[in-house]
């Protein structure tokens, strides 16, 4: 029985928790990136830059709260500076789309011209936070690390496993949470969610009906850049903060995004978990797990781990590949491609 | 002003720049730059087939190039018998083994009709297949790479002239796009975009870890040159003469001690001068061979068809044309331009480093030199990448030299000065953006934009 227990733990501890955590990240990244796919009808490759950008803002106010000997008690103060940051990406976020996007789309361009804009705005914005704030790893984390420690865990259950669960997974999971729901209410049941469903669905018959796109176009804008500043600054604290890095995270935000069926937002959900826990599940070595639950002469000898962690980015890949291979419009039926 | 002086004036102004990066900084520099240059146009050539052509939105340069790079590797390093001795026969079992997994999945794929049983099957297939490969691969590629970690631990290549690296750079990078073709052509145009991104990066992540094949992040150095080693060049008779004959007026009415002092002096210098010149020659010549067949491609009727499918696939289709299997012949066409300019890199290199495969400098600004340059226009391709990438290394001196002017008045340790000079070669990229952006508004066909006779009939 304790080895069962031992092994649920393990298991929590190495790839459960993880995989909520992460997984929670990239929901809000691939819902960025799905919701601009839906109304603008691109795929924004600036995405992972304008993460960047956000969470450098969130950082260069937290060092000052930090300075000026503001801190938000157990919590990490970027919590505080996050407001902030997300007004100045949004302003970010609108700029990009009067003065690159806004000409394509009244010329009605094809998406790969979008896509080739985007990739000159990611260039600009990736320019400007090596700028500022260089190009290396940056930590930013601060206030109380643990919720619950592994030491303390292993002490209070006796288990020989321990069980760790950061601050920044907690904020993670809770604030992706609330911020889903109040997205699906304000989808659902206000009126510039239901116009933005509509223009997704249908532009031309959207326009008919007297929605105006550039209101639509806006509000979409500032969704997402208020949601890849908060899973910017999330992943962030979870890990650190490094410009190359958020770059590369646009793989995996594009997987999540079409695994779960592009343009839709629940599946950008989905998509999200799925890809960190075929990451995480395909690139975690099993031994360990193994040995508690196998006859101890079954126990396996190597480290019963299928990919080395060197191919996470590989696997999302994969992930993709299969997707497009089986069932090219994603989980939930998304736009046909 | 038409496109043959356009074309004269912008290479007169890239032959200017290049005059001033000699004169002013070094001529060793400038050459570096204009080998550098020869390369990147060649790549963008390979992208201008694919995007100019047809429209084939590839984003996965980088990984092209990179296996360019392995092929160099694996054509010019001789082959390491402990290592084949180790692990050999079960790498050669593992690789029939994969061979036979894919094989057999591909035929359940086809046979058996959609539903639970395929699903089962092929999975059943691939699984046991993984398991089987990586019994026998999994001691092979430990045992390879405890070989002398140090210096070899991996297979080695097959020790042939690293020139025939170029080909097989374009053949391997031919296998690539014909695997990843067959997946993801037919996609929308920036879905193939996400999953060339993502297949690029595969590539490096592979490249970094598997050891056995190019040695992983510890890379592989003193890769064979297909060109003179300076320090052969600075022993040999014939070349100590030519140095002299070429510097006789600075050398005349010199003592002999001074003299002997100038000469060896200028012996070293000229000597690299002349490998870089080399490099320039085999460079320059495979960009005109290549530069040649990609304007005789497009002017010739399959060049034309190409264009048709781009402008309007529907119409194409309905005239009879396999636009699935053109696509997928242009994406092997430029995937292989692309290796060989990968391999061509890697020789110049003279070492295979994945770490240093960047998507920024290997995809992007190569997708730069192409949109401003002028997509669908060979040499318009060729002038991006002379131009971008000059501006691209210049940005940087450029860019501290403004910087140290405009911000001299600080004083030497003002920490906002110190930041901005230190921070000055990130501009290289805000400004590369920024002129893609600019060229795609102002200027969509670039500076030598395409060329077609209807266009020159409607205007």
């Amino acid at each position: 029985m304790t080895d069962i227990m031992n092994a649920t733990v393990l298991l929590s501890n190495f790839v459960i928790i993880p995989v909520l955590a992460y997984g929670s990240q990239l929901a809000l990244g691939a819902l960025g990136v799905t919701l601009v796919y839906g109304i603008l009808r691109f795929a924004n490759f600036a995405h992972g830059d304008l993460m960047a950008f956000g969470t450098m803002i969130t950082i260069l106010v937290t060092w000052w709260l930090q300075s000026i000997g503001v801190s938000f008690g157990p919590l990490p103060t970027a919590l505080l500076a996050l407001p902030v940051a997300i007004v100045f990406t949004i302003a970010m976020a609108l700029f990009t789309d009067r003065a690159v996007y806004r000409f394509y789309r009244r010329k009605r361009s094809t998406p790969a011209i979008f896509v080739i804009a985007s990739i000159g705005v990611m260039f600009v914005l990736n320019g400007i936070v090596r700028f500022i704030i260089g190009p290396n790893d940056q930590q930013f984390a601060d206030g109380e690390r643990f919720i619950i420690k592994a030491r303390s865990f292993k002490h209070m259950t006796g288990l020989n496993e321990g069980l760790a669960f950061k601050v920044s997974q907690g904020l993670t999971i809770g604030i992706v949470f609330v911020l889903v729901i109040s997205l699906f209410w304000f989808l659902q049941n206000t009126r510039t969610g239901k116009a933005m469903r509509a223009y997704s669905d249908n532009e031309d018959l959207a326009l008919l009906s007297g929605i105006d796109p550039e209101k639509v176009v806006m509000v979409t804008w500032i969704i997402t850049a208020a949601l890849a500043t908060i899973a910017g600054t999330l992943y962030g604290l979870d890990k650190s903060f490094k410009p190359f890095t958020y770059f590369q995270l646009l793989l995996p935000f594009f997987a999540a995004a079409i695994v779960g069926g592009i343009g839709k937002p629940v599946g950008a959900i989905i998509g999200g978990f799925v890809v960190a826990f075929s990451e995480i599940s395909i690139t975690y070595a099993y031994k360990k797990f193994l040995k508690y639950l196998v006859p101890e002469n079954w126990a396996p000898e190597g480290l019963v781990q299928f990919l080395s962690t060197d191919y996470k980015f590989a696997v999302s890949f994969l992930i993709l590949v299969l997707v497009l291979l089986i069932r090219p419009m994603g989980i939930l039926k998304g736009r046909v491609i | 002003m038409n496109n043959v002086q356009r074309s004269v004036l912008s290479f007169a102004l890239i032959a200017c720049l290049l005059l001033i990066v000699g004169l002013f900084q070094s001529w060793s520099l400038m050459l570096s730059i204009l080998n550098l240059c020869l390369i990147s146009s060649v790549m963008a050539l390979g992208v201008n087939i694919q995007w100019g052509y047809a429209g084939l939105f590839n984003v996965g340069t980088m990984g092209f190039a990179a296996l360019g790079g392995v092929a160099a590797v694996l054509v010019s390093k001789g082959p390491v018998p402990e290592a084949w001795a180790v692990g050999g026969w079960n790498l050669i079992i593992a690789a029939f083994l994969f061979m036979l997994t894919v094989t057999l999945a591909i035929i359940t794929y086809r046979r058996i009709k959609r539903g639970t049983l395929r699903l089962l099957v092929l999975s059943g297939t691939i699984i046991l297949g993984i398991f089987a490969t990586r019994y026998f691969s999994d001691p092979a590629i430990a045992d390879i790479e405890a070989v002398n970690p140090a210096l070899t631990g991996y297979l080695g290549g097959i020790g042939l002239p690293i020139l025939f690296s170029w080909i097989v750079g374009g053949v391997f990078a031919a296998g690539a796009a014909w695997v990843i073709g067959k997946i993801a052509l037919g996609l929308r145009s920036d879905y193939l975009a996400i999953a060339t991104l993502g297949i690029s990066e595969i590539i490096i992540a592979i490249l970094k870890n598997e050891d056995w094949l190019t040695r992983g992040v510890k890379n592989v150095a003193g890769l064979p040159r297909p060109v003179p080693y300076e320090i052969d060049l600075q022993k040999s008779d014939w070349f100590i003469n030519l140095t002299e004959w070429l510097n006789s007026n600075s050398l005349y009415g010199l003592s002999s001690i001074e003299r002997a002092d100038l000469l060896s002096s200028s012996v070293t210098e000229f000597s690299g001068i002349y490998v870089k010149l080399c490099y320039t020659g085999l460079f320059a010549a495979v960009l005109v061979i290549i530069l040649t067949m990609s304007v005789m491609a497009l002017n010739s009727p399959w060049g034309r068809m190409m264009r048709a499918i781009r402008d309007n696939e529907t119409s194409a289709a309905a005239m009879g044309k396999n636009i699935t299997g053109r696509h997928l012949q242009v994406f092997i066409i430029g995937s292989a331009v692309i290796g060989i300019a990968g391999a061509m890199l890697t020789t110049l290199d003279g070492q295979l480093t994945p770490g240093t495969y960047n998507p920024l400098r290997f995809t992007f600004l190569i997708w730069v030199m192409v949109i401003v340059g002028g997509s669908g226009n060979n040499l318009g391709s060729v002038l991006g990448g002379f131009l971008i990438w000059l501006t691209w290394i210049e940005a940087e001196p450029v860019g501290v030299w403004l910087i140290d002017g405009a911000t001299g008045w600080l004083g030497g340790t003002n920490p906002i000065r110190l930041h901005l000079m230190d921070a000055a070669q990130h501009m290289r990229l805000f400004m590369m953006g920024l002129v893609l952006l600019i060229v795609m508004r102002f200027n969509p066909g670039g500076i030598l934009p395409e060329v077609t006779k209807v266009g020159k009939l409607s205007n």
